[in-house]
């Protein structure tokens, strides 16, 4: 248990680190940014409780906003994200229910029952961020535009990272 | 009680989500005033370390273009250097030079370390801060043109709200006609800011030149800070819709300039004084 947690903490410096030294500087298109952070909260097994998610979500989110100077920004969206995250859970249940201490990732129920867990969250999540930071609906469709891209660009590298790191079924 | 306890208990994740929620809520609104913050931001000297290491490595990938500037204004500098003696020699037969013009505004040097363009509220951290006597309010320059104005400052480094911001607005004139607006970014176009406040009777030109005014004693007057991209006039439109080309590139911004206003306050006070006697 001890060791799963340290795995935990390591790696929440990992995609932290790499969020915001690396992935800050790639904006592709002028419109399209890869917040990969995102996935250290997807993964988080499956158990675990909704407030340690929100917790979780409100510091890795409050690091990012330290970074990317926007205070509050990326914890309110990951605050929300993580609320949600366990009833869209629920929703996804595979057939005979998730393994004791099982975490919703790739390997464990392949990328199709991934990628349909990880849109609908990173999407939200996106916008969330997107339409605060642009200060309401002025820009509607640029906004959009912005949003659509960017979830592309961060599921694209979501589920490479899930191809070279694959966590194992059970830790 | 027992039963409020327990609604409360029962329904303790939404409640600790609302907690959250507002408090996240409560961060972006005082962040957004002018000066928010002032521990949690890019400034802080473990991030802005951070950044200045980040900012080291990728800094050997834009030498030559920095070098280039660098020569280029290095240039111009001598170019007026040489039509001083002229000028001095006119000044000394005159009359002593009035101390307040030459001491007006001073500049101090600074390097990018952190920089972004495309979001809606830009920011960029600069390597001084108040351990050179930098403070929040100063205006930030670069060679070719306006970068933006100081918002936070720590011991030695700042963050400064970028022109391109949604929420900066620079007052500038148009220097052919004289005719004064304001200058705010719209979010989309990192190379394009637009020109507001311009009535229909003034007749622009694509590639007019936009220039401070020095208005608010915080950018001095006539710094560069674009030429006019295109023009558009609605039919009952009280204004023009003015898009302006930015004479500065921001993303390729390296050294900056922050501009020491020595009589901002002396004009902020008289102003604020007849303000007060209108009332």
């Amino acid at each position: 248990m001890s060791r799963v947690n340290i795995l935990q903490i390591v790696s929440f410096f990992i995609y932290l680190f790499y969020q915001v030294l690396i992935l800050k500087n790639i904006v592709l298109f002028h419109t399209a940014f890869c917040f990969l952070y995102v996935a250290y909260l997807l993964v988080l097994p499956v158990e675990t409780n909704q407030i340690t998610l929100m917790l979780i979500g409100f510091v890795l989110g409050f690091s990012v906003d330290v970074f990317y100077d926007s205070l509050g920004l990326h914890a309110l969206a990951c605050v929300l994200i993580m609320y949600a995250r366990n009833s869209w859970l629920n929703a996804l249940t595979p057939q005979g229910g998730y393994d004791s201490n099982s975490i919703p990732s790739m390997s464990m129920n392949g990328i199709q029952w991934f990628v349909v867990y990880a849109v609908p969250m990173v999407f939200l999540h996106h916008a969330v961020l997107f339409f605060i930071e642009a200060g309401g609906f002025d820009m509607f469709w640029f906004t959009m535009l912005k949003i659509m891209n960017s979830t592309l660009f961060t599921m694209l590298a979501i589920v490479i990272a899930q191809f070279l790191f694959p966590y194992r079924k059970r830790l | 009680m027992e039963r409020l306890f327990y609604f409360l208990y029962r329904y303790r994740a939404f409640f600790t989500f609302l907690a959250l929620e507002v408090f996240c809520s409560w961060l972006i609104i005082e962040n957004n005033q002018f000066q928010g913050a002032k521990f949690f931001n890019s400034s802080n000297s473990f991030v802005a370390g951070l950044n200045n290491f980040s900012q080291g490595v990728r800094e050997y990938f834009s030498l030559r273009e920095t070098n280039r500037l660098l020569a280029e204004e290095n240039a111009a500098l001598r170019n007026s250097l040489e039509q001083r003696p002229h000028m001095s020699l006119s000044d000394s037969l005159n009359q002593k030079v009035d101390s307040v013009l030459i001491k007006r505004f001073e500049f101090v040097s600074a390097k990018v370390v952190n920089n972004s363009v495309h979001r809606f509220t830009n920011f960029l951290t600069i390597d001084k801060g108040s351990s050179d006597s930098i403070k929040s309010g100063m205006a930030v320059i670069s060679s070719t043109g306006i970068v933006g104005k100081v918002k936070t400052v720590s011991k030695h480094y700042s963050v400064v709200t970028s022109l391109l911001n949604k929420d900066v607005m620079v007052s500038a004139v148009l220097k052919r006609t004289g005719h004064f607006g304001t200058i705010q970014w719209n979010g989309r176009d990192a190379d394009i800011v637009q020109f507001n406040f311009v009535p229909p009777h003034v007749i622009p030109k694509v590639g007019d030149t936009i220039i401070t005014s020095g208005f608010n004693a915080v950018f001095p007057r006539g710094l560069v800070i674009g030429t006019i991209q295109n023009i558009n006039l609605g039919d009952a439109a009280l204004f023009y819709d003015l898009n302006v080309k930015l004479s500065q590139d921001f993303r390729k911004l390296t050294y900056v300039e922050v501009v020491k206003s020595n009589l901002k306050t002396e004009q902020d006070s008289l102003e604020l004084s007849v303000e007060k006697m209108n009332r």
